[in-house]
């Protein structure tokens, strides 16, 4: 890809640090801490801080602040931290190849680079899945989005995508999906789940009378109607009675898959989650690589999600804030230990 | 964004309809010396049959021998080979192969190499299943032999038209917006149409001669203006399903199905922007406008990929699309020249347009040297490259002073979403800047940008990614 570059310029370091999310800036400052200074945390977004920056509420912190904050209040905490350290974060620098042996390609305003790191850590994250990858059918109309790009728009830009939406899904995103409505103003018409019970035992059970919106179990969206803007959708219930809401957009909720095709185009090998393989210790099939945070199916077997996940309804890959808090301060730990 | 239309125009040539037939026929009449307008209902070009192809440049190794269509393809893929470096155009040297899976696809082998040699296509090739999977080792094993067609590529089907529009505008061509024609009469020497544009104002476009590529709406355009048409279209919708980055390099052909009397089937084929597509399918429906897509295609040409690269079932979903052919109730194109009333249509242009657009323009311009109308070529005509979003080719994020990637998975900068909102043809829409940009074509879909690109638009486009502002 970058045989057509302007590079020659080349640099350096002992661990290098994709995403400058929770878990990424939990690694750097356990590195920091125990001594190692030659670290670079890289960000491709404009500023630090990963989704929490546009997670405009609670509760997130509790583990690392024993305070109960907001996303945005908890992001700008760990940046602190990390900057009072002196950790160097780069920010509007995407990875765009992870080479053999720590040979990172980046792309920069100011032209690419090729950074060398004796370890790198991944920590690129995990998103929802788009309508598009879900096969759903019907108009490929405005007003259809996650819940990730919803509260990037009221969060950081103060802007709505739509006033009456059909949510889909009950994960705990879904939750937040739901509390982010309420204070943009926006007011959902119905959640809908396709299976009889909500994926979360709560607060989603409970929620949706409070936002006083229907909560449509056993329901999929069998059509989404709409010429240029989402106008209704139709939903089906499992004896396949079909009835029609209007509405001006759906939102898509939770089925997060791994922020990894980053990965998949490297020498790097994924498992069948999508995530890059790991070893007990988080390397990779290149001992030069780890990986932590929610890039990797953190297990749900122990418990840690289950308080909120009914039995054996948890889905894939999405672990809350300060599980990769504690993830990334573990596997900082596992390359210091390799150095 | 209001219409740009000034109340009066008055041209030699109109071409209604910015698809790329209309892209193409503005182009070459332009080069040719004429004056054109180009009108266009939408508000950017390429709203209807060419929102969604399969990006194939086809040598017509398999079109219906001794037909207008063949000629216009053959043409139509040598001006491309011609011109697409000076227009910055890119070209993905794939090559096809048409892989039997069966034995009685097998015995077809021989009426399709016949059927090549008379389309002057002469160098394909028997390959045996050894052959074949040393080339496609990805294919599944059941495949049993193939025919490779070698000059078959594959092409970016968006920016091909605008670089024939923007060439066409920056010689002296006007285009015309959001503004589409109604009716129409001709006074022996000049038409006079009438048009509706979105703010209502009512336009009038005289011209010597009209050229109807209104695709889709073709057969109405010629009710319409004429009172009659010679052909119905039946629209014939095509879905496909585009899979992440990384199956690009599972499959190096466009690996080709045997077709059959109704169906030229469904392909899988790499894209120039460095996916693998599978598709389309082909269903007849009463819209033309209706480029929806449903659960159970879907689902039939994700299974029918696996089931021929199982290597895939690796690899994520991005995207789905569809487009609607301007079918009508024959096969081959519906051109007529209506000598008599200063009239060309160019109908039922159905699954070869992208390809055979500039042939079909020659074909055009020989309409008219046959009646005795020439104009003054230009001689030294502008050439005007189009910005490169092949994934192949450099692009955009590997200079520096981009400022800002603002899609992540397609890397596009906010440099290049800035010049296409500016440039010779601005993007008229959110879907005009996707395809000049491939900004949320990718695998998240917008789940990252498309706040900033809400921001970054506002107040651009008559219709935007959000609808107002917080309650706060
Ligand atoms: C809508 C939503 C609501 C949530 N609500 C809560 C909540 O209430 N409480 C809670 O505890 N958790 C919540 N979570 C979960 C929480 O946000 C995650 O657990 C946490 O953000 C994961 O941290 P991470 O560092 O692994 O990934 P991320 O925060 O996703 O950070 C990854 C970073 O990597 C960067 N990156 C990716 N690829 C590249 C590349 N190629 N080059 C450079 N940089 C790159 C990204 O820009 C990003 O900044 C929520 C998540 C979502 C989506
Ligand atoms: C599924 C599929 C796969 C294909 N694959 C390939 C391929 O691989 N290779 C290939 O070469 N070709 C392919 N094609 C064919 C190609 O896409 C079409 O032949 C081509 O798009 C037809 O273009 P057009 O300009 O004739 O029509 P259109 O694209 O429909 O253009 C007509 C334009 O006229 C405008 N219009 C209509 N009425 C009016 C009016 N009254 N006033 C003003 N404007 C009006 C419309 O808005 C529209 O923009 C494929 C097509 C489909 C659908």
């Amino acid at each position: 890809m970058n045989k057509h570059s302007e590079n020659n310029n080349t640099d350096s370091c002992d661990v290098a640090i994709i995403g400058a999310g929770p878990t990424g800036l939990s690694a750097a400052i356990t590195l920091k801490e125990a001594g190692l200074h030659n670290i670079i945390v890289i960000e491709r977004e404009a500023e630090a801080g990963g989704v929490p920056r546009h997670c405009g509420h609670p509760p997130f912190g509790f583990k690392e602040y024993k305070k109960i904050l907001t996303g945005p209040q908890y992001a700008k905490k760990n940046i602190e931290r990390a900057l009072k350290l002196g950790i160097k974060i780069q920010c509007k620098t995407t990875v765009t190849k992870l080479g053999e042996n720590g040979e990172l390609s980046l792309a920069t305003p100011e032209g690419l680079k090729t950074l060398n790191a004796k370890k790198v850590l991944i920590a690129t994250g995990t998103r929802e899945t788009p309508r598009s990858a879900q096969f759903v059918t019907g108009d490929r109309a405005l007003g259809i989005c996650n819940t990730g790009a919803l509260q990037a728009m009221v969060y950081l830009k103060g802007k709505i995508p739509f006033k009456r939406p059909v949510i889909v899904g009950t994960e705990i995103v879904s939750f937040s999906a739901l509390l982010t409505c309420r204070k943009a103003g926006i007011k959902p018409v119905a959640m809908i789940e396709e299976n009889d019970k909500p994926s979360v035992r709560w607060p989603i059970h409970y929620s949706h009378y409070l936002f006083a919106s229907k909560l449509l179990l056993g329901n999929k969206i069998n059509k989404v109607i709409g010429d240029k803007r989402v106008n209704a959708v139709e939903v089906i219930n499992k004896n396949g009675d079909i009835s029609t809401l209007e509405c001006d957009g759906i939102l898509f909720t939770g089925k997060f898959t791994p922020e990894s095709s980053l990965v998949q185009m490297s020498h790097l090998t994924i498992d069948e989650n999508f995530s890059p393989t790991v070893n007990a210790l988080g390397q990779c099939s290149d001992p030069s690589y780890y990986a932590a945070g929610n890039l990797i199916q953190l297990s749900n077997e122990e418990g840690r999600n289950n308080i909120f996940y009914a039995k054996g309804n948890a889905p894939q890959a999405v672990n809350v804030s300060g599980l990769c808090w504690e993830h990334g301060r573990d596997i900082a730990n596992n390359i210091l230990k390799s150095l | 964004m209001t219409s740009k239309a000034p109340p009066i125009i008055d041209v030699d040539i109109a071409v209604i309809g910015g698809g790329i037939v209309g892209c193409a026929v503005a182009r070459r009449m332009t080069l040719e010396g004429a004056s054109v307008v180009l009108v266009e209902k939408s508000a950017d070009i390429l709203a209807g049959a060419s929102k969604g192809n399969s990006a194939i440049l086809h040598t017509g190794f398999d079109a219906p021998n001794d037909s207008l269509e063949h000629e216009c393809i053959q043409n139509g893929y040598n001006e491309y080979l011609e011109i697409h470096e000076s227009l910055n155009l890119p070209l993905l040297k794939t090559g096809a192969l048409l892989v039997a899976w069966t034995e009685s696809e097998e015995e077809q082998f021989s009426k399709i190499l016949k059927k090549a040699q008379h389309n002057k296509v002469n160098d394909l090739q028997l390959l045996s299943k050894k052959e074949l999977l040393q080339r496609e080792p990805n294919l599944a094993n059941s495949a049993r032999a193939a025919i490779e067609v070698p000059r078959e590529y594959v092409i970016d089907p968006w920016s091909a038209p605008l670089a024939y529009l923007s060439q066409a505008v920056v010689n002296g061509c006007q285009t015309t917006f959001s503004t589409e024609v109604t009716g129409g009469d001709f006074d022996g020497e000049r038409w006079t149409l009438q048009t509706n544009t979105l703010d209502n104002k009512k336009g009038i476009i005289k011209a010597k001669h009209v050229i109807n590529s209104a695709g889709l709406y073709g057969d109405i355009l010629d009710q319409d203006v004429l009172g009659e048409s010679e052909f119905t279209i039946k629209p014939r919708k095509g879905e496909f399903v585009v899979f992440d980055k990384p199956a690009h390099a599972l499959v190096k052909n466009i690996i080709l199905p045997i077709p059959t009397e109704i169906t030229k089937g469904v392909v899988i084929f790499p894209t120039i922007f460095g996916n693998l597509a599978v598709g389309p399918t082909a269903d007849e429906q009463e819209g033309r406008s209706d480029a929806s897509v449903d659960q159970k295609n879907l689902e039939m040409l994700y299974d029918l990929a696996i089931e021929k690269v199982p290597a895939l079932k690796n690899v994520r979903v991005n995207a789905t699309y569809a487009g609607i052919r301007p079918a009508t109730e024959k096969s081959e194109y519906r051109v007529r020249h209506l000598n008599e009333k200063n009239w060309i249509t160019l109908g039922g242009i159905r699954s070869t347009g992208l390809t055979a657009s500039l042939g079909i323009a020659q074909h055009v311009q020989k309409l008219f040297a046959e009646q005795g109308i020439t104009f003054n070529r230009l001689s030294t005509p502008l050439a005007h490259p189009v910005p490169n979003i092949a994934e192949h080719l450099p692009r955009d994020w590997q200079k520096s002073g981009y400022e800002e990637i603002v899609c992540h998975c397609e890397l596009a900068t906010k440099r290049e979403i800035i010049a296409a909102l500016n440039s010779t043809l601005p993007a008229g829409n959110l879907s005009g800047l996707k395809r000049r940009t491939r900004v949320t074509m990718g695998r998240c879909q917008g789940f990252y940008c498309s706040a900033r690109l809400d921001e970054l638009t506002e107040d651009k486009f008559v219709d935007s990614i959000s609808v107002g502002n917080t309650d706060e």
